[in-house]
Formats: structure tokens, C-alpha cells, sequence
């Protein structure tokens, strides 16, 4: 009993967010609709909490609880509070568009609370079964959330599509989890790790290929990708911010885990899976941004660029390679919410827009959005002196120390692909003639985007360091 | 020496506190503040830019001109391997003069011209004048690169918002083109960082790389700074973004940051890369002259004056790659020389057409002609420029031209015959441009009324006027200053080849 107890006590933000999620569930049960507004609040004081909770109990060595299930290492304590965070701004920017589409209902913030704890029983998972429990929950959760709007046949085709594809890779997942379980004998990924070192068998190999495909759909890495246009097109603007944010986040952090945890000794045989899935997801990503004239949909193309990116230091599979990984998410998770908080203030005065042509002229109508946008659009394309250079160069640094020279050449060549389009975002709000201005949205969005910004800007000067030990002392951990 | 203490720091970002200033003011102010501050901010900026030239002359009174090495060193810990580290020799400090010198003409010739959008005008040019700043006093290679790459922002949107019809097409491929061509020097930077374990650019010019990666880290760095010079047959997109921009981002890009790519040069690819140096300067001395050549003929058939300035100028960044690569202290001394007469004289080229585009909205060849008859200052003016362009004795052009083909000729015979060829073609475009638009009879009816230079337009003149004769007449002003620095480079090239590849080149 008491090493229940002091397990629970080890799982502390977690114990907070699935309380806090029941009774919040019985609140507006009770409640109706007139609680949404205090149970938005109270899932936003919940998340901050969670995480306050988390960076207060971490120590400095990792902990096993739960008899081996999880691992609360530095890791997992760097991937949660990037979580809690993220899905804390994306309450805080999201609230207003849902008050005026008129989707206000008080299960969206408790889904978001859900699919957040399944995220952090993700990255801190030490065993394929609270791996896997952890993804169902976070997708059953974002399933629901992309059809949340359920009077738009887009946000329903948007959630159907999201679901058929999601149970799709999560069988693929499982059976891979099963093959590997065959071949290891465990489910422990110490377990995995010494039978991996052992002798990497064919069926071992096998299960891996198909562990990584069930999980490159998390992080929509092509091929694995189709869904992820329509269903940030689809998706309420809010949850597409959440969508692009902390799940990809807690993806790539299962996947490092995996890949430089237990089967960091087959790392010839899923280095040339990742390789691939890299050059793809950028490949497609970068030119397929490039047609697009619908914002959400460009993001969508752009994060699996992204992806693609990061790919690019998991490959490299070094304990340099995780540091990039790590700082490049982090730098990624900011810019997104900054931008995501840009695209929620278009709102003219009949509605929502979401054509990148709307745009036009916005540094003329709303100064400071279009800077603060352009900032963002600048660092994501990885132009110096914005922070996202940096993101880029420690990649770059990772891949090429790593022998994957040729990896790090092809990334940067595309990189200009991606500026191209980037920059015809901030051509669109710079040099054309202005498009009838934005209705005045509350104050949250241009001061979440600008302190995106601002971080990105002279984040060079003080963020990056901060991040940059951080994103190291976690990438220790695995090493 | 009683040298204010980081003086580089402070000439490199006191303009971007100009800007933040600018920006903060611009931000706040609302309805009829907003005019105000746009009426005020070409001054704030043309002060900044002043206080900036005198720093950046303080310090050269303070410059030890004897010393080769790095003087007014800055050194602080950044993150990760990088630091904060500024430091100039004479050549970096030449250039660092012309930019500050230039960069207050730019104000003035903007002033009053430029109507819309005042204060982010100002903004962005004050930006990148630290940017550029910058990228000759940094001695941090990742922070040179960062310097590097980040002008490509404010320059875009100079182009792009206050340019010619043409100007989004003219934005994106200026900045897509040098883009493509410096993220391979990032690479290269990125396999330099791993293999010598700094980003510290002193101990990198002592690094000995090897002679196998040296080919690939050379062709990185030459990826970029080809396209920055720009050298043919990656050219191209010079013509466009001249064209489209406005007169001071004209001046700006061919007066500085042209010279990014002859600087990289002697920086990077000559000291650290001394063995494919060798090896790659044929190839360099060929394209050159091609160049030169080709360059001049396709100068002479423009019909746009801004063009026929942007071509010649890829002819005469020619004579600075053939000056560079001849790797002797002549040939570095003159190509060193060329860009800065270059910087004064392409600048002052571009003003004088902006003179009377100011005035006819065009820039036509052909719209012209007899403006000798109503404006007589602007003639004169205009027929110093040319003469320096064209390379006549007693003008800063001559002296440039002459060093690096001399330099050029003591490699090979050829290359200082096809260069002094180019001269010759030279003569016959600046000559026939200067021709049928002052000589002749006015033909143009709306010319007759034309008015001449304004004193605006002669204040911003005659410093141009004046350093144009007075470092042709008086070349050790400048070559005193380089001197050390280049000799110290040639040693260091001469002692660092491989001797086996010395003997293959005879």
C-alpha cells in the first residue's frame, strides 16, 4: 500500500490533471453550459499547476514507479512541462474563437486535459503497454476534438478521417508491439534493450519498422501523412493549434525514446527507416506548401516539413542529435502557438477566414500582428538572427557529425524551398495592397503572437541558452 | 591608445538602437503622432547614421595601422561552442568606413523623395547597415553567418515594398538566389565547426584542414560568396534587384553588400582553404574574365540605365575575384582597392541616375538626351563618375583596375589581357551611356523644363566627389590601412600550400 502510495506521489501532475479532468467532467455535468468560461479557467490553472508540480518534484535522477511502467527522468520532465504548457496557451488563445462560432461546450477543455495526461503517460512510458495506453488516450481524445464542430460537415469528415487512419496506425503499432514482444520475451524496454543487444532477429527488426510506422502517423511523417491536411482544414482553428503542437511534441519524444532507449543497438536497421521518412516528410512537406492558398493547410504542410526536420537529428541518433531534437521542438512548439494565435485573430466581419490572401496588407491595417508574424514566418524558415536559425544549425551541427552529410545538405536545400513559401506569407501582408482590415479580436492573440516573438527575436540572446542547457540536460538522460 | 572601450560593439549597433527607437516611437503613436514621427524620422535616422560614421572614424584614428592582426577585440561567452567576438584588421575596418560612409548619403538622398511608409524605410535601413557592420567586424564564424544571412531580410522588404513595378519578382529572386547559395556555406561552416572544434574564427585560420576536405568546405563558401559578388554565371540576379530597388537600396547593394562576397573571399576561402584556393583559381580567373567581357557587351545593349550600372558592375567585381585569387600582395591590394572605389562609384552612379528618375519617372536611355544644356552641374558630376567607372588615371577606378591586372598578370599574361580588353569595353558603354544623355539636342519635349541638381542632391555629392579623386590621387590612404593585413595574408597562403600542388599549377 504505501509503495502505492509513494508511486502516486511520484506521478503527481498526472494524479492532478485526471482529478481535476473527473471532477470537472461531474461539474459541468451538473452545471450545463453555464460553466464554460470557469471550466476553462480551471483546466488552464490545472495545466500550470501540473506543470509547476512536475519541474518542483523532479529530481535528478530518473525514477522508475509503478514497478517499471514509467520513467520520470529528465526527459520526460523537459517533454511534459513543454506539454502543459502548450496545451495551457492553446485554452488561453482558443477560447474566444469557440465563444464566437458558437462550439462552446465545457468537454473541450476536459478532452484537452485528457489527451494532455495521455501525452505524459507517453513520454514518460518505460513499458509498450503504458506506451500504448498512453497514445489511445491522447488519440481517442483528439479524435473526438477534431469533430468537435459538429454542425460542420468538415470537422465531422475531419474527425472520421482522422479516425479510420488513427485506428489504422494503431494496429500497426500493436502488431509491431507484439512481434517485438515475441522476439524480446518483455514488454520492459530494458527488457527489449538487452534482448535487442543480444541478437537483433529478423522478427525484432520487423516489429521495429512497424513500431516506427504506427508512430510516424502521430507526427503525420510521410507516408503516413494523408490525413494531416484535412484534418487541420477541418478541425476547429483551435484544436488545429493543439494538433500541430503538443502532440507532435510528445510523438517525437516517444519515438527518441524508443529508438535511443531499447533499440538504440539495431540503430543501422531503423536509422535508414528514419532517413527515409526524413527526406520525404520534407520533400513532400516543403513543396506541397507551396500550392496552397488556405492557411490551416499550409500549416499542416509545414509541420510535416518540420517533422521531417527534426527527423533529420533522431537519425543522426547521438546524444547531440536528441539535444537538436529537443531544441529544435521546443523553438517549433513556440513559433507554432505564436503563429496559430496570428491565424486566430483573421476574423473579418463576417466570420472566420482562413485564405492566405486575407492577409494582404495586414502590415498597414495591424502593424504589430504582421511583425509579429512576420518574426515567426522568418524563424521557422531558419533565418538568422531569429531563434529558429539556431534550431536548424544544431541539426545541421548533429547530421553532420553523425555521417549524414548528405541528409544535412538535402535539408538545407529545401530549406529554401520552405522560405519561399514563407515568404510569400510576409510578401502577402508587406508589399500588397491592403484587404479589408481584421475585426479587432481580444487582446490574448496579438500578445501571445508577439511574445512568440519576442522570443524568437532576442531569443537568440537569452531564451536559447536557457533552452538549449535544458534541451541538453535531457538528452543526457538517455545517454 | 585611449580607445573608448567596445567601440565595435558600439559602431555595430547603434544603429539598430536607432531603429528600436524609430520602431517603438512609430508603435505607440497614434492618428496624427504617427505623421509626426514619419516627418521626423529621416533625421533621427541620418543623425544615427552620422554619430555612427564618426565612431567608425574615431576608430580609425585609433587604428594601429602597422599591426596586421585583429585590433579592438571583443570576446564574451555566448552558448554552445559560440561567442561574441568582434575584432578588425585593415581590411575589415576599410570596409566597415564605407559603410558607415555611405549609409548617411543614402538618408539624404532619400530624403523628401520617399513618401510612403517613412519610418519603416528608415527602420530598414538602419537595420541593415548593423547588419552589415556586422559581417566585417564579426571573428565568430557562426556570428558572421548569422550577420551574413540576416541582411537578406531588410533588403527583401527595401525591394519589395518601396521598389519598382517589378519589385516581388525582383525580392524573391534576390533572396531566394543568395539563399540557396548560403545555406551550402552552412553547411561548410557546420563540417569546419566539427573538424576544428571551434567556431572561433582566429583559430580557424590556423587550422590546417585537410587537403580532401578543403575542395568541398572551398566549394561551400564558394557557393555563396559567388552569388554575393556576384560573379557570372550566377549573375543574375544582380540586374533585377538593381532595377526594382529604390536608389538608396541600389547604392547599398552594389556600394556594401557586393563586397560581402569579395571579403568572404579574402577571409575565408584564401587563408583557410590556402591548397583548393590554389587548385580552384583557374576556374575563378576564367569566370572572371568571362565576366569582364561578357559582361561589358551585354552592359552596352541595355536600354535601362540602372541595368547597364548593374551589369558594368559584375564586370568590375570581375577585377576584384581576379585580384583575390592571384594570391600575390598586389593583386589582394587592388582588389581590395577596386571594392572600395567600386563602393564609392557604382554608389555615386546609381544616385545620378536616381537624380533624374526623381524627376522623369524613368529609366530609359532613350527618354534622354541633351541634359548638358539645362543641367550643367549634373553633367560635370556625372562625367567625373564615368571617367572613374571606365578607369581613367587620377580617379579611384584606375587604381583598383590597375593593381589587381597587374596582380593578374604576374599569374598569367591572358588573364591581364582579357581584363584590360574588358577595360576598353568599359570605355565603350559608360561612354556611349554618358553620351546619348547629356550630349546631343533636347529631344525629349517634358526635358525642357528639367531643373538642375538641388543642394540636397550637391551635399550629397561631393563627399563622393571628393573621396573618388582624392584616393585616386593619393592611393596610400587606403592601401597604407590594408597593407600589413594583405601582406600577412599572402605570407600565410605562401607558407600554407602544399608545395605538390604548386608544382602542378606551373
Amino acid at each position: 500500500m504505501t509503495s502505492f502510495v509513494s508511486n502516486l506521489s511520484l506521478i503527481g501532475p498526472e494524479v492532478a490533471l485526471t482529478l481535476a479532468a473527473l471532477a470537472l467532467l461531474v461539474g459541468g455535468a451538473v452545471r450545463g453550459e453555464k460553466a464554460n468560461n470557469l471550466i476553462n479557467t480551471i483546466s488552464i490553472v490545472v495545466l500550470l499547476f501540473a506543470a509547476v508540480l512536475g519541474l518542483r518534484s523532479a529530481g535528478a535522477d530518473p525514477t522508475q514507479a509503478f514497478g517499471g511502467a514509467l520513467i520520470l527522468d529528465r526527459l520526460a520532465l523537459f517533454a511534459k512541462t513543454a506539454i502543459l504548457l502548450s496545451a495551457a496557451l492553446v485554452l488561453v488563445i482558443g477560447a474566444g474563437f469557440l465563444k464566437i462560432e458558437k462550439i462552446v461546450k465545457y468537454e473541450y477543455a476536459i478532452l484537452i486535459l485528457l489527451a494532455t495526461l495521455g501525452m505524459m503517460v507517453m513520454v514518460s512510458a518505460n513499458d509498450l503497454l503504458s506506451l500504448y495506453i498512453g497514445l489511445e488516450l491522447q488519440s481517442l481524445s483528439l479524435y473526438v476534438l477534431a469533430a468537435f464542430n459538429r454542425s460542420s460537415l468538415r470537422a465531422s469528415e475531419a474527425g472520421l478521417k482522422y479516425f479510420v487512419l488513427g485506428a489504422l496506425s494503431s494496429g500497426l503499432l500493436l502488431y509491431g508491439m507484439s512481434l517485438v514482444y515475441g522476439f524480446a520475451g518483455t514488454t520492459r524496454f530494458e527488457g527489449i534493450a538487452e534482448a535487442a543487444h543480444m541478437d537483433a532477429s529478423v522478427g525484432l527488426v520487423i516489429g521495429v519498422v512497424f513500431v516506427l510506422s504506427g508512430l510516424a502517423f502521430k507526427i503525420s511523417a510521410v507516408p503516413f501523412h494523408m490525413w494531416t491536411p484535412d484534418v487541420y482544414q477541418g478541425a476547429p482553428t483551435p484544436v488545429t493549434a493543439f494538433f500541430a503542437s503538443a502532440p507532435k511534441f510528445a510523438a517525437i519524444a516517444l519515438i527518441a525514446r524508443l529508438l535511443m532507449g531499447p533499440f538504440s543497438d539495431m540503430m543501422d536497421q531503423w536509422q535508414q527507416v528514419v532517413v527515409a521518412l526524413s527526406v520525404l516528410s520534407m520533400t513532400v512537406g516543403y513543396f506541397g506548401a507551396i500550392m496552397q492558398r488556405n492557411i490551416k493547410r499550409l500549416m499542416a504542410y509545414s509541420s510535416i516539413a518540420n517533422m521531417g526536420y527534426a527527423m533529420i537529428a533522431l537519425a543522426a541518433g547521438s546524444q547531440r542529435g536528441l539535444e537538436a531534437l529537443l531544441l529544435y521542438m521546443g523553438l517549433y512548439l513556440i513559433t507554432t502557438l505564436g503563429m496559430f494565435a496570428c491565424i486566430l485573430a483573421m476574423r473579418q466581419s463576417e466570420g472566420m477566414v482562413e485564405n492566405i490572401d486575407d492577409l494582404a496588407g495586414l502590415s498597414q491595417n495591424q502593424r504589430g500582428l504582421a511583425i509579429s508574424f512576420s518574426v515567426l514566418l522568418f524563424s521557422i524558415a531558419g533565418l538568422p538572427p531569429m531563434a529558429g536559425f539556431f534550431g536548424k544549425l544544431y541539426i545541421f551541427l548533429a547530421a553532420v557529425e553523425g555521417g549524414l552529410l548528405w541528409l544535412a545538405i538535402y535539408g538545407a536545400v529545401l530549406s529554401v524551398v520552405g522560405a519561399f513559401y514563407y515568404l510569400r506569407i510576409v510578401k502577402i501582408m508587406w508589399f500588397d495592397e491592403p484587404a479589408p482590415a481584421f475585426v479587432p479580436s481580444s487582446l490574448v492573440l496579438p500578445l501571445t503572437a508577439g511574445a512568440a516573438a519576442f522570443m524568437m527575436v532576442p531569443g537568440a540572446v537569452w531564451l536559447l541558452p536557457a533552452l538549449e542547457r535544458w534541451s541538453q540536460a535531457a538528452a543526457a538522460s538517455l545517454f | 591608445m585611449n580607445t573608448l572601450p567596445h567601440i565595435l560593439s558600439l559602431i555595430t549597433f547603434l544603429p539598430l538602437l536607432g531603429a528600436v527607437v524609430l520602431v517603438v516611437f512609430r508603435m505607440s503613436a497614434r492618428g496624427e503622432d504617427a505623421d509626426v514621427i514619419d516627418r521626423n524620422a529621416p533625421s533621427v535616422a541620418l543623425a544615427t547614421s552620422l554619430i555612427t560614421f564618426g565612431m567608425s572614424l574615431w576608430a580609425l584614428m585609433d587604428f594601429n595601422m602597422a599591426d596586421p592582426g585583429f585590433q579592438f577585440v571583443e570576446k564574451a561567452n555566448w552558448f554552445g561552442d559560440m561567442s561574441y567576438h568582434l575584432g578588425v584588421d585593415g581590411i575589415s575596418l576599410s570596409l566597415i568606413v564605407l559603410t558607415t560612409f555611405l549609409m548617411p548619403l543614402c538618408f539624404i538622398a532619400s530624403w523628401g523623395v520617399v513618401k510612403k511608409r517613412v519610418t519603416e524605410y528608415m527602420v530598414a535601413f538602419l537595420v541593415l547597415e548593423t547588419l552589415m557592420i556586422g559581417v566585417f567586424s564579426s571573428l565568430d564564424i557562426v556570428l558572421f553567418y548569422i550577420f551574413f544571412e540576416a541582411g537578406l531580410i531588410p533588403m527583401f522588404l527595401i525591394i519589395g515594398v518601396w521598389g519598382g513595378a517589378e519589385r516581388v519578382y525582383a525580392a524573391f529572386k534576390f533572396f531566394l538566389y543568395t539563399l540557396l547559395g548560403s545555406v551550402l556555406m552552412l553547411i561548410a561552416v557546420v563540417a569546419m565547426i566539427l573538424t576544428a572544434g571551434t567556431t572561433d574564427m582566429v583559430a580557424l585560420l590556423d587550422y590546417d584542414f585537410p587537403l580532401g576536405m578543403q575542395t568541398w568546405l572551398w566549394l561551400g563558401f564558394f557557393a555563396s560568396f559567388a552569388v554575393k559578388m556576384p560573379m557570372w554565371p550566377v549573375h543574375t540576379w544582380l540586374p533585377d534587384a538593381h532595377v526594382q530597388a529604390p536608389t538608396a537600396g541600389s547604392v547599398i547593394l552594389a556600394g556594401v553588400l557586393l563586397k560581402m562576397g569579395g571579403y568572404g573571399f579574402i577571409r575565408f576561402s584564401l587563408p583557410m582553404f590556402p591548397d583548393a584556393s590554389q587548385t580552384f583559381a583557374p576556374l575563378v580567373f576564367t569566370l572572371s574574365v568571362i565576366a569582364i567581357i561578357y559582361t561589358s557587351l551585354v552592359a552596352f545593349r541595355q536600354t535601362d540605365m540602372k541595368k547597364l550600372i548593374a551589369y558594368s558592375s559584375v564586370a568590375h567585381m570581375g577585377f576584384v575575384t581576379i585580384g583575390i585569387f592571384s594570391m600575390n600582395v598586389i593583386g589582394v591590394q587592388g582588389a581590395m582597392f577596386q571594392m572600395i572605389s567600386h563602393g564609392i562609384v557604382s554608389g555615386a552612379l546609381f544616385l545620378i541616375v536616381g537624380v533624374i528618375y526623381d524627376r522623369m519617372h524613368t529609366r530609359e536611355i532613350a527618354a534622354y538626351g541633351g541634359l548638358a544644356q539645362r543641367m550643367p552641374v549634373y553633367a560635370t558630376i556625372f562625367m567625373l563618375f564615368t571617367m572613374a567607372n571606365v578607369g581613367l588615371p587620377g580617379t579611384s577606378g584606375f587604381i583598383g583596375e590597375f593593381l589587381t591586372m597587374v596582380g593578374g598578370y604576374q599569374v598569367s599574361s591572358w588573364i591581364a589581357f582579357g581584363a584590360a580588353f574588358g577595360v576598353i569595353l568599359s570605355a565603350v558603354y559608360a561612354l556611349t551611356l554618358y553620351k546619348k544623355v547629356i550630349y546631343g539636342t533636347i529631344t525629349n519635349a517634358k526635358l525642357e523644363d528639367i531643373s538642375d541638381m538641388v543642394r540636397r542632391e550637391v551635399i550629397t555629392f561631393s563627399p563622393l566627389v571628393i573621396a573618388t579623386i582624392v584616393l585616386g590621387v593619393w592611393p596610400s590612404l587606403l592601401t597604407d590601412m590594408t597593407g600589413p593585413a594583405v601582406e600577412a595574408l599572402v605570407e600565410h597562403i605562401a607558407a600554407a600550400v602544399e608545395p605538390s600542388i604548386l608544382e602542378g599549377m606551373q
